[in-house]
C-alpha cells in the first residue's frame, strides 16, 4: 500500500538575479507505505528539509519545484490549487519541526494552539475543540492537561513544548506525519521519551511517518525504511536492516563505519575524507567522487543512474550497475 | 509556486526598481542619490577656493539684496544673489559646506573615539568602571542636547574648534551606550574566552578582539550622528553661539537671512536651509543603509 | 612525572541569580557541586550528562574562566590558589581549550595565522620567521594546507574551523586540552575526522584531554575514564569500558539505554525515565535523581548518597551501600 509516492522530484533555489541555482533536491523518487516510517538521513545542506517542504508546498519564495510528481492518496499534490493544499496541510499531512519554541506562538495558550487546527479544519466549536485539546495533551502524556491547557509556551520545558507540537500535529488525525529533526534540541533521556511517544502514537493511530535526522541511531530504532541523501540526490534507499547490514553505496558504507559504537571501545574510526561539496558548485559526475574511496574513472564524468540492487533497495552508484 | 513572472512586464518593472533604488528609500539597495549628494558636497568643500566666484566674507554694499540671476534684478555675476552686506550667496554656501563638513566630521570622529573607548572599557571591565561611566552617560543623556550645547558654548565662547569640542562632549554618550551593549555580548563569545585561556592581557583583548569587532557599529553610528551633529552646529550658529561671523556657516546664513524673509528675500533662507536638509537627509539615508547592511540588530536604536 | 596533570577536589560553583520582583531575593544555581576528579598524563577523562548539569561550568573552572565557590584545583600536585603569577602563567600555557561552536571560537577579524599564533606570541618572544614556521607546522599537524594561514575564518567550513581551533590549542604544547563538545556542531561525515585527529594528536604528543560530549558513544570511544554528572554532581565515575558496559547508577543505566543503537539488530533494554530534569535552582532533597529514579527508596528522598567504590568504579547511590542502616 503506497500512501505517498514521489516521482523524479526536483526543487531548486534560484538566487535573486537567477545567477546561482542550488539543486537542493534533484530527481528524487521514493515511496512511503501505509503505517510505515521512512527515515531520511544526510548531512547538513543535503536537501532533507527542502524535500519535506516540497511535499507540503511550503517552500520559501526563492525555491522552485522544477519537475516531478507528488502522489498522495491517489492525487498529485503539485496539481492542486493553494486553497486545496491548505486543506491537505495540517489535516492529512502534518509536520513537526526541529525547534519547538519557534513553532509555538508565545502569545497564545497551549489550549488555543492545540484547538486551532480542529476549529479551522473541522469547524469544531470552542468548547468541543478545547475538550479534544485536553485529550490530545493526555495522548502525548502531559501530566495535568486541565491546568496545562491554560498555560503559555514559556511556562513549559523543552520536552513538553515538543510534545505540544506533536499534539498539534496529530490533532486532525493526519495520515502522514513529517518530523524534521524533532529531537535535536532535546536531552538524551527526554529524547528517548519522545521517540517512544511517537512510536506509540504511530502504532495506535496507524500513522505513516517521515523522519528526517542525521542521527543513524534514531533511524536504527525508529524506521522501517531509510533514504540516504547526498548533495540533493537520493544516493541509496532500502529497508533499514538491509542498509545497515549490506549498504551498496560507498557513502552509506563510509557513514556507517564512521560513527563510534559503544561496543567497540577505543577502536579507531574510519573517517570520510574531505568536505561536503559546495551546493552551488557540485562536482561533475557523481557528487561524492572527490571523497569516494572506490572512485572509478567514469564517476568523474558521468552521474550514475539509480539502480535496483535488490527488492526495494536502490543505489545511485556505478559500482552497483 | 513554480511559475515564473510574466516576461513582458519585467523590463518595465526593472526600470521602476532602478528608479526606486535610485531614490533609495529602500534600505537594501545601495543609496545612490545620498552618496552622490554627499560626494558632491565633500568635493565642493575641498575645492571651495576654486569653485567660489567671490570672497565669501567681503561684500559690496552697493550690491545688497540682489536676487538670484534668473529673477528680475539678478546678475550673472551673483548667480544665487547677495545678502544684506552684498556678499555673494553662492560663495558663502560653497565655503559654508566646508565649515559644516569639517565641524561635522571632526565632531563625529572625536565623539566616536571618546565614546567607543569609554564604551569598551565600561563593557569589558565591568564593575565600578562600568558603574561610573554608565552613571555619567545616563546623566548626560538626561540633559537636552541642544540646551546643553548652548550652555557649554556660552562658557567656552564661540570658535570653530570650540564647537567641535562641544559637540563631541555632548554626543559621545550615544556611542558609549551602543558600543557597551555590543561589548557585553562580544565578551561572552568563545573567541574572547579562548583569548583569556591563551593568556592575553585585558588590554590585548580589548585592542585585538573587541575593538575590531565594534568598528562597524561605530561607523554606522557615526554616519547616523553626522546629521544630528550638523543640525546642532547649524542651530548653535543660528543662535549666535556657534561659528562666529563673518565666517560663512549655513546656520549663520539662516540667522542673517531670517529678517529678509518678510521683505521677499527668500534666497537668503531657502538656499542654506536646503543645503542643510540635503546633507542631513543624505547622511541619514546612508547611515540607515549601512546599519541594515552591517548589523540588523542595531535597528532598535 | 607520575602524578595527575590536573586534579579537582570538591570543586563547587554556585551562581547567584536574582529572583522576585525587586531583585532582592537571591537564589543560587548549584551548577557544580563537590566535584572531584583527576586527569593523568596522556589520558582522557570523558564528562557526560544532560543539558545544564554543569559540564561547561566544570570546564570553565578548570580553564580559570570562573572562580570556584569552594574546592580547589591542583596542577601537578600544587594548589592553584597558592601559585604566584609566573606559575599561574605556566598553568595557562599548559591548559588550552577547544569549544563547541567553530563559528564563535575564531575572531572573524583575524587571519588564521594570527589566530593560531596568538598563544605563542603572548607567551614567547619569537621572531616573525620562527612564528610562521611554527604556524606552518601546526597547520600540517591538523591537516590543513599551508595557504590557509593568510585566509580569514569565514573562508572555511565548520570542520576546517574546528581544525584551526585545535591547531591554536596546540600552539604552546599544552599538557591538557579541554574539549567542550568539539564535534557536536559538525556534520556527521566530519565528526570521525576530528575524533581521529584528536586521538592521533594524543598518541603523538602525550596530551591529556577533558572531553565533554552529549554523544555517549563518542565519549566511550574517546575516553579512558568516564564521569557521569547529574544536576551538578558526579554520580558515577570509573574506567570507560567498565562504565559503558555495566553502568551501575540508575541514571547512568537510563542514559546508556537512551543512547541510540548504532545498528537495528542491536537490542537493548530500554529504560524510559519519567519526568523532566529538575531545575538546578531547586534540586530535590536527598538523592537528586530520586523523583525520576525507577529504584527510588524511601531513604533516597532524605539522605544524599556519597560516592563509594562499587565493582571497580565510584557510584553515588544507596542501592550499593550494602546493608541499609535501620531508620532512625
Ligand atoms: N531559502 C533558501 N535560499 C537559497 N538556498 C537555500 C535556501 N534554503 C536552503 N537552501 C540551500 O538548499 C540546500 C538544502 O538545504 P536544506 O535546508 O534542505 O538542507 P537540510 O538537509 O535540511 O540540512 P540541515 O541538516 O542543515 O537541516 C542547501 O545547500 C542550502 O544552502
Ligand atoms: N553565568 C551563569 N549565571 C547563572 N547561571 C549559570 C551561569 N552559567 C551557567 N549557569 C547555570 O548553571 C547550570 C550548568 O550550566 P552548564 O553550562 O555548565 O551546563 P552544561 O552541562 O554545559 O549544559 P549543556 O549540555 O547544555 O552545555 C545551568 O543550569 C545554567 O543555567
Ligand atoms: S558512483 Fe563512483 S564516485 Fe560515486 S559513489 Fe559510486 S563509486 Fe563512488
Ligand atoms: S540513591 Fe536512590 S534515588 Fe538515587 S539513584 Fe540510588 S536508588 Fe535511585
Ligand atoms: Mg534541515
Ligand atoms: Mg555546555
Amino acid at each position: 500500500m503506497k500512501l505517498l509516492e514521489l516521482r523524479h522530484l526536483s526543487t531548486h533555489y534560484v538566487s535573486a538575479r537567477g545567477a546561482r541555482v542550488t539543486r537542493a533536491v534533484d530527481d528524487v523518487s521514493l515511496t512511503v507505505g501505509e503505517g510505515e516510517t521512512l527515515g531520511i538521513v544526510g548531512e547538513s545542506g543535503s536537501g532533507k528539509t527542502t524535500l519535506a517542504l516540497s511535499l507540503l508546498r511550503l517552500l520559501p519564495p526563492a525555491a522552485r519545484i522544477v519537475s516531478g510528481e507528488i502522489w498522495f492518496e491517489g492525487e498529485d499534490l503539485l496539481t492542486k490549487s493553494h486553497r486545496e493544499m491548505r486543506r491537505v496541510r495540517g489535516k492529512r499531512i502534518a509536520m513537526i519541526l526541529q525547534d519547538p519554541l519557534a513553532s509555538l506562538n508565545p502569545l497564545f495558550t497551549v489550549g488555543d494552539q492545540v484547538a486551532e487546527p480542529l476549529r479551522v479544519h473541522e469547524g469544531a466549536s470552542r468548547g468541543s475543540a478545547w475538550a479534544r485539546a485536553r485529550e490530545l495533551l493526555r495522548a502525548v502524556r502531559i501530566a495535568a492537561p486541565e491546568t496545562r491547557v491554560r498555560e503559555y509556551p514559556h511556562q513549559l520545558s523543552g520536552g513538553m513544548r515538543q510534545r505540544i507540537v506533536g499534539a498539534i500535529a496529530i490533532s486532525c488525525g493526519p495520515r502522514l506525519l513529517i518530523a524534521d529533526e524533532p529531537t535535536t534540541s532535546l536531552d538524551l533521556t527526554i529524547q528517548a521519551q519522545y521517540l517512544q511517544l511517537l512510536r506509540d502514537l504511530q502504532r495506535d493511530r496507524g500513522l505513516s511517518m517521515i523522519f528526517i535526522t542525521h542521527n543513524l541511531g534514531i533511524v536504527a530504532r525508529m524506521c522501517d525504511h531509510v533514504a540516504v541523501m547526498y548533495a540533493g540526490r537520493l544516493v541509496e534507499a532500502g529497508p533499514v536492516a538491509r542498509i545497515f547490514s549490506s549498504a551498496a553505496h560507498p557513502y552509506t558504507q563510509a557513514l556507517l563505519e564512521s560513527i563510534p559504537r559503544m561496543a567497540d571501545g577505543r577502536k579507531r574510526l574510519t573517517a570520510i575524507d574531505g568536505q561536503p561539496p559546495d551546493p552551488v558548485a557540485l562536482p561533475p559526475g557523481c557528487a561524492f567522487h572527490p571523497r569516494c574511496p572506490k572512485v572509478l574513472d567514469r564517476c568523474r564524468k558521468e552521474a550514475p543512474p539509480e539502480v535496483r540492487v535488490a527488492a526495494s533497495h536502490t543505489s545511485r552508484c556505478w559500482l552497483a550497475s | 509556486m513554480n511559475g515564473s513572472g510574466p516576461a513582458a512586464g519585467s523590463s518595465r518593472a526593472a526600470a521602476l526598481t532602478l528608479a526606486w533604488r535610485f531614490a533609495s528609500f529602500r534600505s537594501e539597495g545601495f543609496p545612490v542619490l545620498p552618496v552622490l549628494i554627499l560626494s558632491v558636497l565633500v568635493l565642493v568643500a575641498v575645492f571651495a577656493n576654486v569653485l567660489a566666484p567671490h570672497d565669501p566674507e567681503v561684500g559690496a554694499l552697493g550690491d545688497r539684496f540682489r536676487p538670484p540671476a534668473w529673477q528680475e534684478g539678478g546678475t550673472r555675476d551673483h548667480l544665487l544673489g547677495t545678502d544684506h552686506l552684498g556678499r555673494d550667496v553662492l560663495s558663502r554656501l560653497v565655503f559654508g559646506a566646508r565649515v559644516s563638513l569639517v565641524v561635522g566630521f571632526m565632531a563625529v570622529i572625536f565623539a566616536g573615539i571618546l565614546g567607543t573607548a569609554l564604551g569598551i572599557l565600561s563593557g569589558y571591565l565591568g564593575g565600578w568602571v562600568d558603574q561610573v561611566i554608565m552613571r555619567v552617560t545616563d546623566a548626560w543623556l538626561a540633559l537636552p542636547a541642544l540646551t546643553f550645547a548652548i550652555f557649554l558654548a556660552a562658557i567656552v565662547g564661540p570658535s570653530a574648534m570650540n564647537i567641535v569640542i562641544i559637540l563631541a562632549a555632548v554626543y559621545w554618550t550615544r556611542y558609549a551606550r551602543v558600543i557597551r551593549g555590543e561589548v557585553l555580548s562580544l565578551k561572552e563569545r568563545d573567541f574572547v574566552r579562548l583569548a583569556i585561556v591563551a593568556g592575553c592581557s585585558k588590554r590585548t583583548i580589548m585592542r585585538r578582539h573587541i575593538l575590531p569587532n565594534v568598528v562597524n557599529s561605530g561607523i554606522v553610528l557615526a554616519t547616523l550622528m553626522l546629521g544630528v551633529v550638523i543640525v546642532t552646529e547649524a542651530s548653535l550658529s543660528f543662535l549666535g553661539v556657534g561659528v562666529p561671523p563673518p565666517k560663512p556657516a549655513w546656520g549663520l546664513m539662516l540667522a542673517d537671512g531670517k529678517k529678509g524673509l518678510m521683505a521677499g528675500y527668500w534666497w537668503l533662507t531657502v538656499l542654506p536651509g536646503t543645503c542643510i536638509m540635503l546633507l542631513v537627509l543624505s547622511a541619514n539615508l546612508l547611515g540607515d543603509w549601512l546599519r541594515v547592511k552591517f548589523d540588523p540588530q542595531l535597528r532598535q536604536l | 612525572m607520575a602524578g595527575p596533570v590536573v586534579e579537582a577536589l570538591h570543586l563547587t560553583k554556585h551562581f547567584p541569580v536574582r529572583g522576585g520582583f525587586l531583585a532582592r531575593e537571591t537564589a543560587v544555581v548549584r551548577a557544580v557541586d563537590e566535584v572531584s576528579f583527576s586527569i593523568e598524563p596522556g589520558r582522557t577523562l570523558g564528562l557526560v550528562g544532560e543539558s545544564g548539569c554543569g559540564k561547561t561550568t566544570t570546564a570553565k573552572l578548570v580553564l580559570l574562566l570562573e572562580q570556584p565557590t569552594a574546592g580547589m584545583i591542583r596542577f601537578e600536585g600544587r594548589d592553584l590558589q597558592t601559585l604566584d603569577r609566573t606559575m599561574l602563567h605556566g598553568y595557562r600555557r599548559s591548559v588550552q581549550a577547544v569549544f563547541q561552536d567553530p563559528f564563535a571560537s575564531l575572531n572573524p577579524r583575524m587571519r588564521v595565522d594570527q589566530i593560531i599564533a596568538e598563544p605563542l606570541v603572548t607567551h614567547e618572544r619569537l621572531g616573525s620567521g620562527e612564528v610562521a614556521k611554527r604556524v606552518a607546522r601546526l597547520l600540517e599537524l591538523v591537516g590543513l594546507p599551508d595557504r590557509s594561514a593568510d585566509l580569514f575564518p569565514h573562508e572555511f567550513s565548520g570542520g576546517q574551523r574546528q581544525r584551526i581551533a585545535i591547531a591554536r590549542s596546540l600552539a604552546l604544547s599544552p599538557k591538557l586540552v579541554v574539549l567542550d563538545e568539539p564535534v557536536s556542531a559538525l556534520d556527521v561525515s566530519i565528526r570521525a575526522q576530528i575524533l581521529n585527529l584528536l586521538r592521533d594528536l594524543q598518541a603523538q604528543l602525550g596530551l591529556s584531554y577533558l572531553f565533554i560530549a552529549h554523544d555517549l558513544a563518542a565519549v566511550a570511544h574517546m575516553s579512558h575514564t568516564i564521569a557521569v554528572m547529574y544536576l551538578g554532581r558526579i554520580v558515577e565515575i570509573g574506567d570507560a569500558a567498565t562504565v559503558a558496559a555495566t553502568p551501575k547508577h540508575p541514571y547512568t543505566q537510563a542514559l546508556f539505554s537512551a543512547a541510540l543503537p548504532s545498528h537495528p539488530g542491536e537490542k537493548r533494554e530500554e529504560i524510559i525515565l519519567a519526568g523532566e530534569v529538575p531545575s538546578p535552582l531547586a534540586p530535590p532533597a536527598g538523592c537528586r535523581f530520586h523523583p525520576r529514579c525507577p529504584h527510588a527508596m524511601e531513604r533516597c528522598g532524605r539522605e544524599e548518597p556519597t560516592l563509594l567504590r562499587e565493582a571497580g568504579r565510584l557510584v553515588a547511590c544507596h542501592l550499593y551501600e550494602g546493608v541499609i542502616p535501620a531508620r532512625s
